[in-house]
């Protein structure tokens, strides 16, 4: 591992007050910042690191010291190292220089932080709401600030949403949503057409606003992983473990090996159901009905594997903060094992069957492409990045329990629905390997699957898990006990827009297949 | 071609024949069903979709689910009901035609579930921007056998004169 002193120095020598740096642990440096100096550092550390904004969020410590925190979260591959930049932002001048116009991917965040906490990005160039409806909520009411009370009835004073407009001759507009047709979440997509191309599209999003974040704090921390596992129905699994991640690492708690392979073993069938449903998906919409059928029946497997394995088909109530709550037996091993060659085989007819179908190919080749470098600047993530020639994966940079696995990184570089669909198919194929390695190891284990846990340090840490999407972060602070302050970060806050610039130039009869190939969720990203 | 080998469950098809034979009896034709998610996580509507799925058909019991309120019978909502989803599914229900009913689907409609303490939970309840819900169906999320079983039990306690 190189030395990330190194960056700190250069940082230092770009004029940046630095209040203090802190190590907790190997994989995360936090460097607090002068406030005035914050923008300049974030900026810095962008370029250096040459990473996106991966979390950018605030956290109310008025009764502590009179101000609130500001975070930015930074990825080094490099240094393998999360680099989180901090701040105070003084109570009596609630504002910070906006880093949206600069940098993209901090853009949604600091929306978010404006409409949770009342702090001002200046200079934004959107500073529209996400979550906060302006047709149901009021101004001036900020959820996340520590002495906000839920109100009961609330007259709405905000105004109604303002949708970018296209104008010009033969131009119109289809809105579609927040009820879709199929059975999915609810979203608004606002298309723009010129004749049939899409020229814009926005997405208007926040339907499933559940204020999760606001029900974490106070939660005993049993009580928060099963938050977690609510957040996106899909991605149970992920999810609670990012956040027992954050407790072990704050806690500094040694998980043993055998909780270890089987969380990793919960990830990859995770993964498994979910590249089953997306690749069926993908089938369906441009009306190849067989294969999406073959598909589902794929899907189904792994759930009934899930259920047979953990008892829920969605892998909740599996993982508990110091490990998991339940060792698999031999038979369940076996089980698994056998389960997964089965698949497997399943999924190489599956795949045969799409990739030599020509009126199929003739749908998603070269349709919904996603180049590189908007990938790049928007700061797409996980498996959409991938298929856009974006070589990143957390089970990479921090391999952990993946070490010694020989795990492929899974890239594609057109960035069309095809190399979507070809990054999936091949993670099925990577992940079902993984599996049988993982279980291989485990098969030979003894001792416990959970270490011992009496009582929480207090602190701060982030997790994060490669889930299926892609990262999953849970920046969690704890104090007495209990959960503080919880940010999470699902990947879909990331990709939507990126979604929003791949449909351009494409027809609105293929927003569809564009749309399930990104397989976004809208939980996720609503909170 | 053929499917991937499915295992045979029996109790699907045990409780699918009574449904459709509950169904054909009360309404003369078929059962068809909307669903709206007012703010799930998603797992309810990854359950209700594989009803779909070659395994459980549901389809062939006579329930299918359709992509308008105009063509529904009955109205499925799952999730929490979001203050940003209330005026859509009001929207949703006034826009079916009589007679109509609805199921509530997943722990998070009935009290909130694990979301119950949120300040972004409509103050209005689902039931009360529908009317009444006939039939709650529990569980987090419920499997689709469960679904079956639920509607079966409720289906056989109506009335026949809805026909």
């Amino acid at each position: 591992m190189k030395i990330f002193s190194g960056v700190i120095e250069e940082l230092r020598a770009q004029g940046v007050g630095i209040l203090g740096v802190l190590e907790p642990h190997p994989e995360e440096a936090v460097i607090r910042i002068k406030t005035e100096d914050f923008h300049r550092a974030c900026l810095f550390m962008h370029k250096r690191l040459s990473s996106a904004v991966m979390a950018m969020f605030a956290a109310d410590e008025r009764k502590a010291k009179n101000a609130f925190e500001i975070y930015c979260v930074f990825l080094s591959r490099e240094f393998q190292k999360w680099c989180i930049l901090t701040a105070d932002i003084p109570q009596d001048r609630p504002v910070f220089p906006s880093l949206a116009r600069d940098i993209h991917s901090a853009s949604s965040f600091e929306r978010e932080i404006q409409e949770m906490f009342g702090l001002d990005p200046q200079g934004h160039p959107d500073k529209r709401r996400l979550h906060l409806h302006e047709e149901v909520w009021p101004s001036g009411l900020f959820p996340l600030r520590k002495d906000f009370i839920s109100p009961g009835h609330v007259v709405p004073d905000a105004g109604a949403y303002c949708f970018n407009r296209v104008l010009g001759e033969g131009i119109f507009e289809v809105p579609v949503g927040p009820v879709h047709a199929g059975i999915i979440g609810p979203g608004h997509f606002r298309f723009s057409a010129a004749g049939e191309p899409i020229v814009n599209l926005e997405i208007r999003l926040g339907f499933t606003h559940r204020g999760i974040e606001k029900i974490f704090e106070h939660k005993t921390l049993d009580e928060a992983v099963r938050m977690a596992e609510c957040v996106a129905g899909d991605t149970a699994f992920g999810h609670s473990w990012a956040f027992c991640q954050s407790i072990e690492k704050t806690s500094a708690l040694k998980i043993p090996a055998k909780a270890q392979y089987q969380r990793a073993i919960c990830l990859e069938l995770e993964r498994l159901y979910n590249h089953f449903a997306g690749i069926g998906g993908i089938a369906l919409d441009v009306g190849f009905s067989f294969a999406a059928q073959f598909a589902s029946v794929l899907k189904e497997k792994v759930l009934r594997l899930n259920q047979r394995l953990t008892g829920s088909r969605y892998l909740k109530g599996v993982n508990r903060v110091g490990g998991v709550r339940r060792g698999f037996s031999r038979q369940d091993i076996q089980a698994l094992l056998c389960e997964v060659l089965s698949v497997s085989e399943d999924h190489k007819e599956l795949k045969q069957m799409l990739l030599t179908s020509v009126s199929f190919m003739d749908r998603v080749d070269e349709t919904g492409v996603l180049w590189q470098k908007t990938a790049r600047d928007l700061g797409v993530v996980g498996l959409a990045a991938r298929a856009s020639g974006v070589a990143m994966d957390l089970r990479k940079v921090f391999p952990d329990v993946y070490a010694g696995s020989d795990f492929r990184l899974i890239t594609q570089e057109r960035g069309d629905v095809l190399s979507r669909l070809r990054v999936r198919m091949e993670e099925v194929e990577e992940s079902a390997r993984l599996i049988i390695y993982f279980a291989d190891r485990l098969a030979d284990l003894a001792g416990p699957v959970a270490s011992n846990f009496p009582l929480a340090a207090a602190g701060c840490a982030l997790g994060a898990v490669e889930a299926w999407r892609g990262p999953v972060l849970y920046w969690v602070k704890v104090a007495d006990g209990q959960v503080d302050r919880c940010k999470v970060v699902d990947p879909s806050f990331h990709n939507w827009p990126g979604l929003a610039f791949a449909v351009l130039g494409n027809i609105i009869p293929d927003f569809p297949v564009c749309n399930k190939s990104f397989d976004l969720s809208y939980a996720g990203n609503d909170l | 071609m053929t499917l991937p080998g499915i295992p045979p469950c029996p109790e699907i098809e045990g409780v699918g024949r009574e449904l459709k034979k509950t169904i054909l009896s009360l309404y003369g034709r078929s059962l068809h069903l909307r669903e709206v998610d007012t703010g799930s996580c998603g797992a309810c509507e990854s359950e209700i979709v594989a009803l779909s799925n070659p395994i459980y058909d549901i389809q062939r019991f006579g329930i299918d689910f359709v992509a308008s309120p105009r063509h529904a019978d009955a109205l499925v909502v799952t999730g929490v009901l979001s203050r940003n989803m209330a005026l859509a599914l009001k929207k949703t229900y006034d826009a079916m035609p009589g007679p109509k009913f609805v199921i509530t689907v997943g722990d998070c409609t009935m009290d909130g579930g694990v979301f119950g303490a949120s300040y972004y939970r409509a103050r209005q309840g689902i039931q009360d921007i529908v009317g009444g819900v006939v039939l709650h169906i529990p569980g987090c999320p419920p499997s689709p056998e469960q679904v079956l079983s639920a509607l079966l039990g409720f289906l056989k306690t109506r009335p026949p004169k809805e026909r």
